[in-house]
């Protein structure tokens, strides 16, 4: 009992000696707090999954992984000119594409404005000329987008936090939306999870719109897919080439990149496909 | 006894329907808070409607036939979602465009009509089951009682289960068909046992 009263003071203090702000948003609670020399957001208090952070000795650099494998995106079209994002978080996808590529247009889509004003406050997510941040739903722009014949060299999902998927993105559907919205070299990368039973019925669905695709796979799964097939190994390393020196301020490169490449395989031919109809995403990425 | 189980069916399909509202809009216009809020919305003007328009319909005649009635014509009038509701939303989404009053306009067309009809089981019900002034209270509290225990049930079933196991249109049509068979139940019963 003491043992138990000890450990949550202590982890009380923890929390509040480093916290920065929190905030209860339409959506979430969210929480900003120093560890180290990072920064991070969260959502949730006890929610050990972390959203975005940002380093304060290097703030360009990319602390995740699953940031750095969505910069594989460039190895299958290394200049795109208009990008869609959609999920925002700490801006941190944005923030660095932009950097990288500063004359691409990019929409920023970012449901809940509470976490569009952290990343702008905590995470120096400044949106350049060319970039506008849109609060709604990701769904709703991505249709109307569709409807106005607006197309994208590069399509960035990042929708997902370490426990809830919002279904309505995770969909045949929606995929189907989200491909007619890509030009003829157009790229999309999606941040999904790595594990759970929900990874092979997300294989078959992303399957069933683009037929094969590339996965790179560390705590997250990254999927890239091209409007126009894969580029095979030639065309990737030329590609990594072409994006090294830009990619390097960020702490991304081809040698951690290329090897992670892979075709996604192996998923039971009788895996049911995700649809508006059924979607039942996050029952199925819970352990029921 | 049939009385209760067709307002404690009516109260399981209406929250049913009114859960699988929120993810028939979705595709469309998001499942932002707003949506839910539209969906709500509506569900609960119809009810209240619905409450209005059965108390009123039973003081003309009332019968377990006429209740079975009710029961079918909530299941027949929830086909349009199954048979119309892409197209709907597509022509929705393209005349309006703030999702909050998309949402509002497509829940009022898809879910209104059954919604209301489903609103008018259990005060009719309640005109059924009084027997006698003093124990009209009784009778009520009981009705209230099933027809609200049949929402939660419908509530948890399809937002655990259902949709775990089933497609949103073949959930829609197994409800449509329970309330069809426990409507006939109710018109034919009074057939049998006038």
């Amino acid at each position: 009992m003491l043992a138990l009263v000890a450990l949550f003071a202590c982890g009380a203090t923890a929390v509040v000696a480093n916290e920065l702000h929190s905030e209860r948003s339409l959506y979430r609670n969210i929480i900003v707090y120093e560890e180290g020399s990072t920064r991070c957001m969260k959502f949730g208090r006890q929610a050990t999954g972390r959203q975005t952070c940002q380093s304060l000795t290097e703030p360009d650099r990319l602390v995740f992984d699953y940031t750095r494998m969505m910069m594989a995106a460039l190895y299958l079209n290394p200049s795109p000119q208009r990008i869609l994002i959609i999920g925002l978080g700490g801006g941190t996808l944005p923030r660095t594409l932009q950097k990288i590529l500063p004359t691409a247009r990019i929409d920023a889509v970012e449901v809940d404005p509470a976490v569009v004003r952290v990343a702008r406050t905590y995470f120096e997510f400044v949106p350049g000329q060319y970039t506008n941040v849109f609060e709604e739903d990701g769904r709703v722009f991505a249709k109307r987008m569709g409807r106005q014949r607006v197309r994208y060299d590069l399509v960035m999902l990042d929708a997902f936090d370490h426990e809830y998927i919002p279904e309505h993105l995770l969909t045949r559907e929606f995929l189907l939306e989200i491909k007619g919205l890509l030009t003829e070299h157009g790229v999309l990368a999606a941040n999904t999870f790595a594990s759970s039973r929900l990874y092979d019925f997300e294989s078959a669905t992303y399957f069933s719109v683009f037929g094969d695709f590339y996965r790179l796979k560390k705590a997250n799964r990254v999927i890239l897919v091209r409007a126009d097939g894969l580029p095979d190994r030639d065309e990737l390393e030329r590609n990594a080439d072409r994006v090294e020196a830009r990619l390097q301020p960020f702490g991304v490169g081809r040698e951690w990149l290329l090897p992670l490449f892979a075709v996604e395989s192996g998923w039971p031919k009788v895996t049911r496909l995700l649809t508006d109809q059924y979607s039942p995403s996050n029952l199925l990425n819970g352990s029921f | 006894m049939l009385v209760f189980a067709l307002a404690g069916w009516s109260g399981f399909f209406v929250m049913a329907i009114e859960l699988l509202g929120g993810r028939i809009l979705a595709p469309t216009f998001g499942n932002s808070i707003y949506v839910w809020g539209a969906v709500i919305t509506v569900f609960m003007l119809a009810l209240a409607v619905g409450y209005l328009l059965g108390g009123r319909f039973s003081m003309h005649a009332p019968s377990l036939r006429r209740l079975g009635t009710l029961l079918i014509a909530a299941g027949l009038t929830t086909l349009p979602v199954v048979l119309f509701g892409n197209a709907a939303l597509d022509a929705i989404f393209d005349r309006v465009n703030d999702p909050r009053y998309g949402s509002l306009v497509a829940s009022t067309l898809l879910f209104f009509v059954p919604t209301a009809i489903s609103g008018a089981v259990s005060p009719y019900a309640v005109r059924l089951v009084v027997s006698t002034v003093d124990a009209s209270g009784k009778s009520a509290g009981s009705l209230y009682f099933v027809s609200t225990f049949g929402s939660a049930a419908g509530t948890l079933l399809t937002s655990f289960y259902l949709v775990l196991l089933f497609e949103v249109n073949a959930i829609l049509v197994g409800l449509m068909a329970v309330s069809i068979v426990l409507g006939l139940m109710a018109v034919l019963f009074r057939r049998v046992a006038p």
